[in-house]
Protein backbone atom coordinates (compact mmCIF):
# COMPACT_ATOMS: atom_id res chain seq x y z
CA UNK A 1 0.00 0.00 0.00
CA UNK A 2 2.11 2.70 -1.19
CA UNK A 3 2.01 5.48 -3.47
CA UNK A 4 3.11 4.43 -7.32
CA UNK A 5 4.62 7.49 -7.99
CA UNK A 6 7.37 6.84 -4.60
CA UNK A 7 8.23 3.97 -6.02
CA UNK A 8 11.14 3.20 -8.60
CA UNK A 9 10.35 2.32 -11.95
CA UNK A 10 11.46 -0.89 -11.70
CA UNK A 11 8.89 -1.79 -8.86
CA UNK A 12 6.12 -0.11 -9.98
CA UNK A 13 6.69 -2.42 -12.99
CA UNK A 14 6.81 -5.39 -10.64
CA UNK A 15 4.14 -5.00 -8.71
CA UNK A 16 1.41 -3.48 -11.39
CA UNK A 17 2.22 -6.78 -13.51
CA UNK A 18 0.95 -8.99 -10.43
CA UNK A 19 -1.91 -11.45 -10.59
CA UNK A 20 -4.51 -8.94 -9.04
CA UNK A 21 -8.12 -11.11 -9.93
CA UNK A 22 -10.73 -9.68 -8.62
CA UNK A 23 -12.45 -11.93 -5.58
CA UNK A 24 -15.06 -14.08 -6.56
CA UNK A 25 -19.10 -13.44 -5.83
CA UNK A 26 -17.99 -10.04 -3.72
CA UNK A 27 -17.43 -11.07 -0.48
CA UNK A 28 -19.29 -9.13 2.12
CA UNK A 29 -20.41 -9.54 4.84
CA UNK A 30 -21.53 -7.76 8.55
CA UNK A 31 -20.91 -8.32 12.43
CA UNK A 32 -21.55 -6.77 15.19
CA UNK A 33 -19.78 -3.38 16.60
CA UNK A 34 -16.70 -3.12 17.36
CA UNK A 35 -16.42 -3.26 20.88
CA UNK A 36 -17.87 -6.75 20.72
CA UNK A 37 -15.43 -8.05 17.93
CA UNK A 38 -12.57 -10.55 18.88
CA UNK A 39 -9.39 -9.75 16.25
CA UNK A 40 -6.99 -11.99 14.86
CA UNK A 41 -4.10 -10.57 12.99
CA UNK A 42 -3.10 -12.67 9.69
CA UNK A 43 0.08 -11.05 7.92
CA UNK A 44 2.28 -11.58 5.18
CA UNK A 45 5.28 -10.36 6.58
CA UNK A 46 7.19 -13.56 7.12
CA UNK A 47 7.05 -13.26 10.77
CA UNK A 48 7.64 -15.39 13.35
CA UNK A 49 8.95 -16.81 16.53
CA UNK A 50 12.53 -16.61 16.94
CA UNK A 51 12.71 -20.15 18.59
CA UNK A 52 10.18 -20.94 15.39
CA UNK A 53 12.11 -22.37 11.79
CA UNK A 54 12.57 -19.25 9.59
CA UNK A 55 10.56 -19.52 6.28
CA UNK A 56 11.96 -21.62 3.51
CA UNK A 57 12.93 -20.38 0.46
CA UNK A 58 9.69 -19.67 -2.40
CA UNK A 59 6.62 -21.09 0.40
CA UNK A 60 3.24 -20.80 1.04
CA UNK A 61 3.35 -22.04 4.59
CA UNK A 62 2.66 -20.50 7.73
CA UNK A 63 3.68 -19.44 10.76
CA UNK A 64 1.54 -19.41 14.62
CA UNK A 65 2.24 -16.35 16.70
CA UNK A 66 0.48 -16.36 20.32
CA UNK A 67 -1.80 -13.74 21.32
CA UNK A 68 0.99 -13.41 24.24
CA UNK A 69 3.87 -13.14 22.68
CA UNK A 70 6.53 -10.41 23.23
CA UNK A 71 7.77 -8.22 20.60
CA UNK A 72 11.17 -8.88 21.20
CA UNK A 73 10.65 -12.51 20.26
CA UNK A 74 9.36 -12.00 16.50
CA UNK A 75 11.93 -11.96 13.93
CA UNK A 76 11.09 -11.91 10.31
CA UNK A 77 12.35 -13.91 7.39
CA UNK A 78 11.30 -13.01 4.42
CA UNK A 79 12.17 -13.58 0.82
CA UNK A 80 11.72 -10.09 -0.79
CA UNK A 81 14.29 -7.42 -0.15
CA UNK A 82 12.43 -4.78 -1.99
CA UNK A 83 10.82 -3.11 1.06
CA UNK A 84 11.87 -1.50 4.01
CA UNK A 85 12.90 -3.56 7.03
CA UNK A 86 14.61 -0.64 9.63
CA UNK A 87 10.71 0.37 10.49
CA UNK A 88 10.13 -3.23 11.90
CA UNK A 89 13.61 -3.58 13.17
CA UNK A 90 13.16 -0.14 14.62
CA UNK A 91 9.61 -0.90 16.16
CA UNK A 92 7.27 -4.58 15.74
CA UNK A 93 4.21 -2.72 15.62
CA UNK A 94 5.05 -0.93 12.60
CA UNK A 95 4.51 -4.00 10.99
CA UNK A 96 2.95 -6.22 13.34
CA UNK A 97 0.53 -3.56 15.74
CA UNK A 98 -0.07 -6.45 18.57
CA UNK A 99 0.70 -3.38 21.70
CA UNK A 100 -1.31 -1.54 19.71
CA UNK A 101 -4.73 -4.28 19.57
CA UNK A 102 -3.90 -4.88 23.27
CA UNK A 103 -4.28 -0.95 24.07
CA UNK A 104 -7.58 -1.25 22.03
CA UNK A 105 -8.37 -4.41 23.98
CA UNK A 106 -7.94 -2.27 27.46
CA UNK A 107 -10.05 0.23 26.79
CA UNK A 108 -12.95 -1.55 25.83
CA UNK A 109 -12.85 -0.70 22.21
CA UNK A 110 -12.99 -3.92 20.75
CA UNK A 111 -13.66 -6.97 22.73
CA UNK A 112 -10.78 -9.45 22.85
CA UNK A 113 -7.65 -10.72 21.11
CA UNK A 114 -7.22 -13.72 19.33
CA UNK A 115 -5.46 -16.44 20.96
CA UNK A 116 -3.48 -16.91 17.78
CA UNK A 117 -2.47 -14.35 15.21
CA UNK A 118 -1.24 -16.32 11.65
CA UNK A 119 1.68 -14.81 9.38
CA UNK A 120 2.75 -16.20 5.83
CA UNK A 121 5.72 -14.98 3.78
CA UNK A 122 4.12 -12.85 1.06
CA UNK A 123 6.14 -13.45 -1.67
CA UNK A 124 7.18 -15.15 -4.82
CA UNK A 125 3.71 -17.42 -5.43
CA UNK A 126 0.68 -16.39 -6.87
CA UNK A 127 -2.67 -16.18 -4.87
CA UNK A 128 -3.55 -19.78 -5.57
CA UNK A 129 -0.42 -21.53 -3.79
CA UNK A 130 -1.87 -19.82 -0.33
CA UNK A 131 -5.58 -21.15 -0.93
CA UNK A 132 -5.10 -24.48 1.48
CA UNK A 133 -3.19 -22.68 4.38
CA UNK A 134 -5.60 -19.85 4.37
CA UNK A 135 -8.33 -22.41 4.22
CA UNK A 136 -6.74 -24.14 7.51
CA UNK A 137 -6.50 -20.82 9.40
CA UNK A 138 -9.87 -19.88 8.83
CA UNK A 139 -11.05 -22.81 10.08
CA UNK A 140 -8.32 -22.56 13.11
CA UNK A 141 -10.00 -18.51 13.75
CA UNK A 142 -13.86 -19.90 13.39
CA UNK A 143 -12.89 -22.46 16.36
CA UNK A 144 -11.06 -19.39 17.87
CA UNK A 145 -14.56 -17.40 17.55
CA UNK A 146 -12.53 -14.62 16.09
CA UNK A 147 -14.88 -12.38 13.99
CA UNK A 148 -12.85 -9.92 12.47
CA UNK A 149 -9.36 -10.48 10.92
CA UNK A 150 -6.74 -7.49 10.27
CA UNK A 151 -5.17 -8.81 7.21
CA UNK A 152 -1.66 -6.70 7.04
CA UNK A 153 0.70 -7.19 3.80
CA UNK A 154 3.87 -5.47 4.28
CA UNK B 1 -0.79 -0.25 -3.71
CA UNK B 2 -4.25 1.26 -4.89
CA UNK B 3 -4.15 0.29 -7.94
CA UNK B 4 -3.80 -3.65 -7.31
CA UNK B 5 -6.35 -3.42 -4.29
CA UNK B 6 -9.40 -1.69 -6.75
CA UNK B 7 -9.25 -5.23 -8.96
CA UNK B 8 -8.95 -7.49 -6.79
CA UNK B 9 -11.55 -5.64 -4.52
CA UNK B 10 -11.57 -7.05 -1.37
CA UNK B 11 -14.79 -6.77 1.43
CA UNK B 12 -13.06 -3.74 2.99
CA UNK B 13 -9.46 -2.19 2.61
CA UNK B 14 -7.81 0.88 3.39
CA UNK B 15 -4.86 2.46 1.63
CA UNK B 16 -2.08 3.56 3.35
CA UNK B 17 0.72 6.04 2.02
CA UNK B 18 3.44 4.78 3.20
CA UNK B 19 6.39 3.25 2.56
CA UNK B 20 6.33 -0.76 1.60
CA UNK B 21 7.79 -2.40 4.88
CA UNK B 22 5.82 0.38 7.24
CA UNK B 23 1.79 -0.66 7.07
CA UNK B 24 1.29 1.11 10.19
CA UNK B 25 3.42 4.60 9.12
CA UNK B 26 6.43 4.96 11.25
CA UNK B 27 8.10 3.59 14.26
CA UNK B 28 8.10 4.27 17.98
CA UNK B 29 4.87 6.74 17.39
CA UNK B 30 2.32 4.30 18.88
CA UNK B 31 -0.22 7.16 18.57
CA UNK B 32 0.36 7.21 14.60
CA UNK B 33 -0.09 3.68 14.58
CA UNK B 34 -3.59 3.76 16.57
CA UNK B 35 -4.89 6.18 14.36
CA UNK B 36 -4.27 4.25 11.17
CA UNK B 37 -5.49 0.87 13.49
CA UNK B 38 -8.77 2.71 14.09
CA UNK B 39 -9.22 3.94 10.46
CA UNK B 40 -8.89 -0.14 9.37
CA UNK B 41 -11.03 -1.16 11.98
CA UNK B 42 -13.56 1.58 11.52
CA UNK B 43 -14.05 -0.14 8.35
CA UNK B 44 -15.92 -2.98 9.91
CA UNK B 45 -19.00 -0.92 10.60
CA UNK B 46 -19.60 -0.33 6.78
CA UNK B 47 -22.84 -2.09 5.80
CA UNK B 48 -21.68 -2.88 2.09
CA UNK B 49 -19.15 -3.16 0.48
CA UNK B 50 -16.19 -3.09 -1.40
CA UNK B 51 -15.03 -0.22 0.38
CA UNK B 52 -11.33 1.12 -0.07
CA UNK B 53 -10.66 4.22 1.99
CA UNK B 54 -8.20 5.90 2.09
CA UNK B 55 -5.72 6.82 4.82
CA UNK B 56 -5.47 10.75 4.55
CA UNK B 57 -2.23 11.66 6.34
CA UNK B 58 1.14 10.73 4.96
CA UNK B 59 3.67 8.78 7.80
CA UNK B 60 5.10 11.72 10.42
CA UNK B 61 9.20 11.77 9.14
CA UNK B 62 11.91 9.98 11.29
CA UNK B 63 13.27 12.30 14.03
CA UNK B 64 16.55 14.31 12.43
CA UNK B 65 19.58 14.47 14.68
CA UNK B 66 21.40 17.25 12.80
CA UNK B 67 19.30 19.58 12.00
CA UNK B 68 18.53 18.56 8.51
CA UNK B 69 22.29 18.46 6.92
CA UNK B 70 21.95 14.94 5.94
CA UNK B 71 22.74 11.20 8.09
CA UNK B 72 26.25 10.03 7.09
CA UNK B 73 27.04 6.67 9.35
CA UNK B 74 28.43 7.42 12.98
CA UNK B 75 30.67 4.72 12.91
CA UNK B 76 34.25 5.04 11.32
CA UNK B 77 35.30 1.88 9.87
CA UNK B 78 39.09 0.50 10.62
CA UNK B 79 40.91 0.51 8.08
CA UNK B 80 40.54 -2.22 5.13
CA UNK B 81 42.12 -5.49 5.58
CA UNK B 82 45.63 -5.66 4.02
CA UNK B 83 44.44 -7.93 0.98
CA UNK B 84 41.82 -5.23 -0.33
CA UNK B 85 39.53 -8.58 -2.70
CA UNK B 86 39.37 -10.44 0.98
CA UNK B 87 35.90 -9.22 1.55
CA UNK B 88 34.80 -11.61 4.35
CA UNK B 89 37.69 -10.00 6.24
CA UNK B 90 36.70 -6.54 5.61
CA UNK B 91 33.14 -7.41 6.54
CA UNK B 92 34.33 -9.13 9.29
CA UNK B 93 35.89 -5.75 10.35
CA UNK B 94 32.64 -3.82 9.40
CA UNK B 95 31.32 -5.92 12.14
CA UNK B 96 33.40 -5.19 14.82
CA UNK B 97 33.27 -1.32 14.36
CA UNK B 98 29.78 -1.39 14.23
CA UNK B 99 29.10 -4.15 17.68
CA UNK B 100 28.86 -1.26 20.40
CA UNK B 101 26.66 0.51 18.31
CA UNK B 102 24.22 -2.50 17.48
CA UNK B 103 24.56 -3.20 21.21
CA UNK B 104 23.29 0.29 22.18
CA UNK B 105 20.49 -0.67 20.02
CA UNK B 106 19.92 -4.14 21.69
CA UNK B 107 19.56 -2.10 24.89
CA UNK B 108 17.72 1.06 24.25
CA UNK B 109 15.45 -0.89 22.25
CA UNK B 110 14.98 -3.97 24.56
CA UNK B 111 15.10 -6.29 21.72
CA UNK B 112 17.14 -7.43 18.39
CA UNK B 113 15.45 -8.25 14.69
CA UNK B 114 18.72 -10.22 14.25
CA UNK B 115 17.76 -14.10 14.51
CA UNK B 116 16.10 -15.41 11.25
CA UNK B 117 19.39 -17.18 10.23
CA UNK B 118 20.89 -19.70 12.61
CA UNK B 119 24.41 -18.84 12.43
CA UNK B 120 26.10 -16.08 14.85
CA UNK B 121 26.74 -12.36 13.05
CA UNK B 122 30.75 -13.43 12.28
CA UNK B 123 29.67 -17.07 11.44
CA UNK B 124 27.35 -15.28 9.03
CA UNK B 125 29.98 -13.07 7.11
CA UNK B 126 32.25 -16.02 6.91
CA UNK B 127 29.62 -18.35 5.84
CA UNK B 128 28.74 -15.73 3.15
CA UNK B 129 32.24 -14.74 1.65
CA UNK B 130 32.99 -18.21 1.55
CA UNK B 131 30.19 -18.66 -1.47
CA UNK B 132 32.35 -16.15 -3.85
CA UNK B 133 34.50 -19.29 -4.23
CA UNK B 134 32.19 -21.86 -4.19
CA UNK B 135 28.80 -23.12 -2.48
CA UNK B 136 29.77 -24.72 1.07
CA UNK B 137 26.20 -27.03 0.99
CA UNK B 138 24.05 -27.44 -2.13
CA UNK B 139 20.39 -27.74 -2.16
CA UNK B 140 17.55 -25.51 -0.52
CA UNK B 141 19.46 -25.77 2.88
CA UNK B 142 22.49 -23.48 1.28
CA UNK B 143 19.74 -21.20 -0.10
CA UNK B 144 17.71 -20.60 3.27
CA UNK B 145 21.62 -20.39 4.98
CA UNK B 146 22.83 -18.11 3.46
CA UNK B 147 19.41 -16.02 2.82
CA UNK B 148 18.75 -15.48 6.43
CA UNK B 149 22.35 -14.62 7.12
CA UNK B 150 22.73 -12.18 4.81
CA UNK B 151 19.11 -10.99 6.59
CA UNK B 152 20.70 -11.10 9.59
CA UNK B 153 24.25 -9.11 8.99
CA UNK B 154 21.81 -6.46 7.26
CA UNK B 155 19.69 -6.43 10.15
CA UNK B 156 22.63 -5.80 12.56
CA UNK B 157 24.11 -2.77 10.19
CA UNK B 158 20.67 -1.59 10.15
CA UNK B 159 20.26 -1.91 13.68
CA UNK B 160 23.50 -0.60 14.66
CA UNK B 161 23.46 2.69 12.11
CA UNK B 162 19.71 3.35 13.53
CA UNK B 163 20.97 3.07 17.66
CA UNK B 164 21.34 7.06 16.95
CA UNK B 165 18.17 8.69 15.67
CA UNK B 166 18.48 10.97 12.28
CA UNK B 167 18.78 8.25 9.65
CA UNK B 168 15.63 7.40 7.34
CA UNK B 169 15.28 4.55 5.58
CA UNK B 170 16.77 5.83 2.46
CA UNK B 171 19.78 6.79 4.16
CA UNK B 172 20.39 3.18 5.66
CA UNK B 173 19.32 1.59 1.97
CA UNK B 174 22.16 3.92 0.45
CA UNK B 175 24.88 3.51 2.89
CA UNK B 176 24.71 -0.31 2.99
CA UNK B 177 24.25 -0.60 -0.73
CA UNK B 178 26.68 1.87 -1.65
CA UNK B 179 29.41 2.70 1.03
CA UNK B 180 30.08 -0.67 3.06
CA UNK B 181 31.80 -3.87 2.36
CA UNK B 182 28.51 -5.65 2.84
CA UNK B 183 27.30 -4.32 0.32
CA UNK B 184 30.18 -4.60 -2.09
CA UNK B 185 29.68 -8.88 -0.54
CA UNK B 186 26.69 -8.36 -1.68
CA UNK B 187 26.70 -7.63 -4.74
CA UNK B 188 29.68 -9.57 -5.79
CA UNK B 189 27.42 -12.92 -4.60
CA UNK B 190 24.46 -12.08 -7.19
CA UNK B 191 27.14 -11.85 -9.76
CA UNK B 192 29.02 -15.32 -9.11
CA UNK B 193 25.84 -17.35 -7.29
CA UNK B 194 24.13 -17.98 -11.03
CA UNK B 195 27.35 -19.74 -11.93
CA UNK B 196 27.33 -22.84 -9.59
CA UNK B 197 24.76 -24.50 -11.64
CA UNK B 198 21.94 -24.67 -8.79
CA UNK B 199 18.16 -23.23 -9.16
CA UNK B 200 17.74 -21.79 -6.11
CA UNK B 201 21.00 -20.11 -6.14
CA UNK B 202 20.37 -18.57 -9.24
CA UNK B 203 16.85 -17.79 -8.36
CA UNK B 204 18.68 -16.16 -5.09
CA UNK B 205 21.07 -14.04 -6.44
CA UNK B 206 18.77 -12.96 -9.09
CA UNK B 207 15.48 -11.64 -7.53
CA UNK B 208 16.26 -12.00 -3.82
CA UNK B 209 19.46 -10.71 -2.74
CA UNK B 210 20.24 -7.10 -4.31
CA UNK B 211 16.58 -4.73 -4.52
CA UNK B 212 15.89 -3.70 -7.88
CA UNK B 213 16.46 -0.22 -7.53
CA UNK B 214 19.94 -1.29 -5.82
CA UNK B 215 20.44 -3.48 -9.24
Amino acid sequence: MVRLSDLSEADREHLLAKDCSRLEGAPFVTGPPLARRRIAIVTTAGLHLRSDDSFGFRTAEYRVIPSDVATRDIVMSHTSVNFDRTGFQADTNVVFPIDRLRELEQAGAIASLARYHYAFMGAYHAPAAYEAGAREVAGYLREDAVDAVLLVPV
Amino acid sequence: MRENTEKIAPPRALWVPFELGRPFGAPDDPEFQLKVLRAALDLLAAESGPVLADFPEDAPPAPSADGGEGWVCPVAFPPPPADPNDLGAAVQAEIGGLAPWYQESVRARGRTSVGAGDLDIEQAADYAARFLESSPETGREAVVRLKYAIEDLKAFYGEAATARPGASSLDIADWMWNETALGRLMRQLAAVLGEFGDADLAYFAEKSLVPRKYR
